[in-house]
């Protein structure tokens, strides 16, 4: 009990801290997606800041996850799917001719909406992705990294004595840690959380916030979440995205405003976010 | 039309449990008809078998007289031949099922028209194999059709539908979750493939290859029309040597005069069912034991 308020006390302190400083890392400007002749977004402009929690909340189908895709490519793998506009990440163009998606993937970690371990071990599930990715590793060396990943992700101590079990063994809480600490094993960059919680029980959504907390210090971190107590608690920024009809009468997704959370939650400046955060617009 | 709605419902209830019980009957008997006729055909092949379930079955090669003749030459050809087929079949039709599967672009027309034509595959008479593969010998310049190298051949393409079909089946249930968590990791599609989506899918494949050699196993009618059906006393020996198999040597002595090649026929009749019921235990161990882990 004590503990926990303490934390939550350490957290408000480094909270402000974070929000003092903004230093993009990411940079979104005027992004559109298609997916075939269907035009999903239109128009995002936003920044993302280095060693910050940015959440994105809007109603169900506003295009949340078509631009948390765009941020690490995953959405090249969709058939159709189409990107226009420009995404510069640390000064790069992340559509740029040379850049290499994969590699753009494995600085850029995603975490799904359903825990989605592999059909392994919970170790071959950590060690996987420094396997594939090339990390040249002798056997100390790999255990080391799966332990250091488990610990990151706070889940070592219930796993350490069953290593050798299947990553479906775990619960859904577990399972969710188990792929964060399988993203945190290729030491991205940028961690994107699709809503992560969103199949968890509320203690353990309450882990899995504790440790974006603690993973923000290393890390810069995205999430999607329909929880507007969450994106509250947590993050640091939030955009806040909405849907449209066109003139042709085609749906879309855009972006409505970005801007520091409390701002967000206490004094927005579009009527239309206000509405949604209070629960009257859906 | 009564009020009393109790009664009422007792009175439907027990209408519709009679029509229920008729139906549930129905479907009892057709499964007894069939399951009898399997019974009756399998026990008086037994029967007539008796008097050859003897270790000559296995060791003698065929022969003029009943009574010296064995099955020999006709089981380490089926080995032989399916082994082949196995070569053939296994590794083009998994690579082909792959390529459809997990790189294919399915809004292209050409791939979809390749699909549907596998499906059509899958249905083709087997004997329209033989003659095609009868084609391909003599293209290839081949004078005796009757090579291990041939029935192979029409074996492999008979099978290889049925290959690429299970093989997507198998991966198409592999989640697609699995291959986006290793994707979103940085690993290439062909690490995917490779390290996650086919060792997930290997139960399923290995359970429809296995029912397809089983199927290759017992097939006659595209190695008749290649002329397998000739007196073979050696094993076989080499991909382009005369070769004989069960189903075929099976055929031959059934249509022999003498009674006791009737009986040498029974005999192998149930010796090949024992190996295809073997192989499709395993298959189904194989089902059971890596039964889904997601
Ligand atoms: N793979 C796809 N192919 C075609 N259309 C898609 C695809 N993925 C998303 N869309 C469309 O793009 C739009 C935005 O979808 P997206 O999944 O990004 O919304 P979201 O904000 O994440 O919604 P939710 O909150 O329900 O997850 C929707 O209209 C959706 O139908
Ligand atoms: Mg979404």
């Amino acid at each position: 009990m004590t503990e926990s308020s303490i934390g939550a006390r350490q957290m408000t302190v480094k909270h402000s801290d974070r929000v003092a400083t903004f230093n993009p890392i990411m940079e979104i400007s005027n992004l559109d997606v298609y997916y075939g002749d269907f035009h999903a977004v239109r128009d995002i402009t936003l920044d993302v800041g280095r060693n910050q929690i940015t959440a994105f909340i809007g109603p169900s189908g506003c295009g949340k996850s078509t631009v948390l895709r765009c941020l690490n490519r995953t959405n090249d793998l969709v058939p159709g799917a189409r990107v226009d506009g420009r995404i510069d990440y640390r000064g790069h163009d992340l559509y740029g001719p040379s850049v290499d998606a994969i590699e753009v993937r494995r600085r850029i970690g995603m975490v799904f909406q359903k825990p989605n371990p592999f059909p392994k071990s919970i170790f071959d599930n950590i060690a996987y992705g420094p396997r594939v990715t090339g990390m040249k590793m002798n056997k100390s060396e790999t255990e080391d990294l799966v332990e250091y990943a488990l610990t990151r992700a706070g889940l070592w101590g219930e796993v350490k004595d069953k290593l050798d079990q299947s990553g479906f063994a775990l619960s859904g809480g577990q399972q969710q840690r188990l792929c964060i600490a399988r993203a945190i094993a290729v030491e991205p960059d940028i961690l994107l959380m699709d809503e992560p919680c969103a199949s968890l029980d509320p203690i353990a959504t309450a882990l899995i916030e504790d440790l974006m907390i603690e993973l923000v210090s290393d890390y810069t971190v995205v999430i999607v979440t329909h929880n507007m107590q969450q994106a509250a608690r947590v993050s640091d920024r939030t955009a806040f995205f909405s849907a449209k009809v066109d003139d042709r009468g085609q749906r879309y997704g855009h972006l409505v405003e970005v801007d520091l959370t409390t701002k967000i939650f206490t004094n927005p400046t579009d009527t239309r976010t206000e509405d949604y955060i209070s629960g009257r617009f859906g | 039309m009564s009020f009393d709605v109790g009664v009422t419902n007792k009175s439907k209830n027990s209408e519709s449990n009679i029509k229920s019980m008729l139906f549930l009957g129905v479907l009892w008997f057709s499964l007894f008809v069939a399951f009898m006729f399997l019974v009756i055909l399998l026990v008086t092949t037994f029967m007539n078998g008796i008097g050859r379930y003897d270790l000559r079955l296995f060791t003698e090669y065929n022969n003029t007289t009943p009574k010296d003749a064995g099955a020999r030459a006709a089981i380490l050809g089926s080995v032989f031949v399916v082994s082949i087929t196995a070569l053939l079949a296994i590794p083009i039709g998994i690579a082909s099922a792959i390529y459809l599967e997990e790189f294919a672009d399915k809004t292209k027309w050409y791939n979809r028209a390749i699909e549907l034509n596998i499906q059509n595959l899958a249905a083709v008479p087997a004997i329209l194999y033989g003659m095609l593969t009868l084609g391909i010998l003599s293209l290839m310049g081949f004078k005796n059709k009757n090579v291990v190298f041939g029935g192979a051949l029409a074996l492999a393409l008979l099978i290889l539908p049925v290959i690429i079909l299970t093989t997507r089946e198998a991966l198409r249930a592999v989640p697609q979750e699995i291959r986006d968590g290793s994707l979103a990791l940085g690993a290439t599609q062909l690490q995917t493939v490779g390290r996650q989506t086919l060792p997930a899918a290997v139960p399923g494949i290995a359970t429809g290859t296995i029912l397809a050699i089983s199927r290759a196993m017992g097939e006659a009618a595209p190695l008749l029309l290649l002329g397998a059906l000739v007196f073979i006393t050696y094993d076989p020996n080499g991909l382009t040597a005369g070769f004989t198999t069960m189903p075929i040597q099976i055929f031959g002595w059934t249509s022999a005069p003498q009674e006791e090649f009737k009986t040498l026929a029974a005999a192998a009749i149930i010796l090949l069912l024992a190996i295809l019921l073997t192989l499709n235990a395993i298959a189904i161990f194989i089902r059971n034991k890596f039964a889904k882990r997601w």
